[in-house]
């Protein structure tokens, strides 16, 4: 009896991350690009080095629980992009192989009230090798930076590309998506002609 | 609701196949390999033997194509136990899979231009 395997029937699936601190804005932009509303779902991970002055009392081979949440945004039948808001204590989605791994980039949304508190995720992109771009959220009374201000004061290397919007709003929110896409077309053409 | 005690299902061929009751039965490590973007995708095919509520549910969820991480989302289920119950469900032939993996090629032109022409329609 012949049953279909349906590898023909599915589509593609494609992870993009959504980085930054805490409370920068990631699933307000999760929400405003999705085609659904958010989902929320939490995984497991073990790790063997979580770091013992990080987490008191907690062994070094340990499991925790951690939430994060995600959209969808279907591309067309054959692709269905998915858009995953990393989990708010860094400290956990850093240790989190699955979350990044197969990820095709990454946006680092920064808080200009705030702008520290994304350094962590820029670092962990470039240790990865995992395109980013770096998207200004501007909050309203926020101090208002110039895109190579925020260059300047995140150390970023000269390709990766600066761009502000407003994480509410739809159109803004895709337009950074646009952006990081045209950034990965543009690597992957300046890789093949290296 | 009665829960069956220690009743295994069975296939005539396959023999033991679902382990029974406590949605995942304490188990953290699925048979197959899924990831939280591995597509999932009922066959039609469906398991002789009855299935358990959380099976069926999370059965329910795959008519069309879908990602393990959103029948997470909408189980209420931890991932890690909804791998465990979408793996039972493959390993009876109720349900497909495939993996995300060779798509995630992040030098994937044709797959880039995808995306680009997509987001910009939605602009
Ligand atoms: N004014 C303004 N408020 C925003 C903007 N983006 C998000 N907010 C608000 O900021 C707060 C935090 O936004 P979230 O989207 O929950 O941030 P998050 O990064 O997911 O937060 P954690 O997951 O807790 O790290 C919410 O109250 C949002 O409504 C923005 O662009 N402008
Ligand atoms: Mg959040």
């Amino acid at each position: 009896m012949a049953y279909n395997d349906g590898s023909e029937l599915f589509p593609t699936a494609i992870k993009l991350l959504i980085a930054g601190g805490f409370g920068v804005g990631k699933t307000t932009f999760v929400g405003s690009v999705s085609e659904i509303e958010p989902l929320t779902t939490e995984e497991l991970i073990t790790e063997a080095s979580i770091g013992t002055d990080s987490l008191a009392g907690v062994e070094n081979k340990s499991t925790t629980t951690v939430a994060f949440d995600f959209g969808r945004i279907t591309i067309d039948p054959r692709h269905v992009l998915y858009l995953f808001g990393t989990p708010g204590q860094e400290r956990f989605w850093f240790m989190w192989d699955e979350l990044s791994n197969g990820a095709l980039g990454a946006v680092v949304l920064a808080d200009t009230r705030r702008l520290d508190a994304c350094f962590e995720a820029v670092d962990f992109f470039e240790r990865r090798g995992i395109h980013f771009l770096v998207a200004v959220n501007e909050f309203n009374h926020a101090y208002h930076y110039e895109p190579e201000e925020v260059r300047a004061a995140l150390h970023l290397k000269p390709h990766v590309p600066v761009v502000l919007c407003d994480a509410r709003d739809s159109r803004s929110a895709t337009s950074v998506l646009v952006s990081l896409i045209q950034h990965l077309l543009v690597a992957t053409m300046s890789s093949n002609s290296a | 609701m009665a829960v069956p005690e220690d009743e295994s299902w069975l296939d005539d061929d396959a023999g033991r196949l679902v382990r029974p009751y406590t949605v995942s039965n304490g188990r953290t490590r699925p048979t197959n390999k899924l990831d939280l973007l591995s597509m999932v995708m009922a066959t039609g095919r469906l398991p002789q033997a009855h299935l358990d509520p959380d099976h069926a549910q999370a059965l329910d969820l795959c008519h069309n194509p879908t990602s393990v991480v959103e029948v997470a989302a909408h189980l209420r289920l931890p991932a890690v136990v909804t791998k465990v119950l979408l793996s039972d469900l493959v390993d009876c032939g109720a349900v497909t899979t495939r993996d995300p993996s060779p798509a995630a090629d992040p030098t994937d032109r044709f797959v880039l231009e995808a995306l680009l022409d997509g987001l910009q329609r939605r602009l």
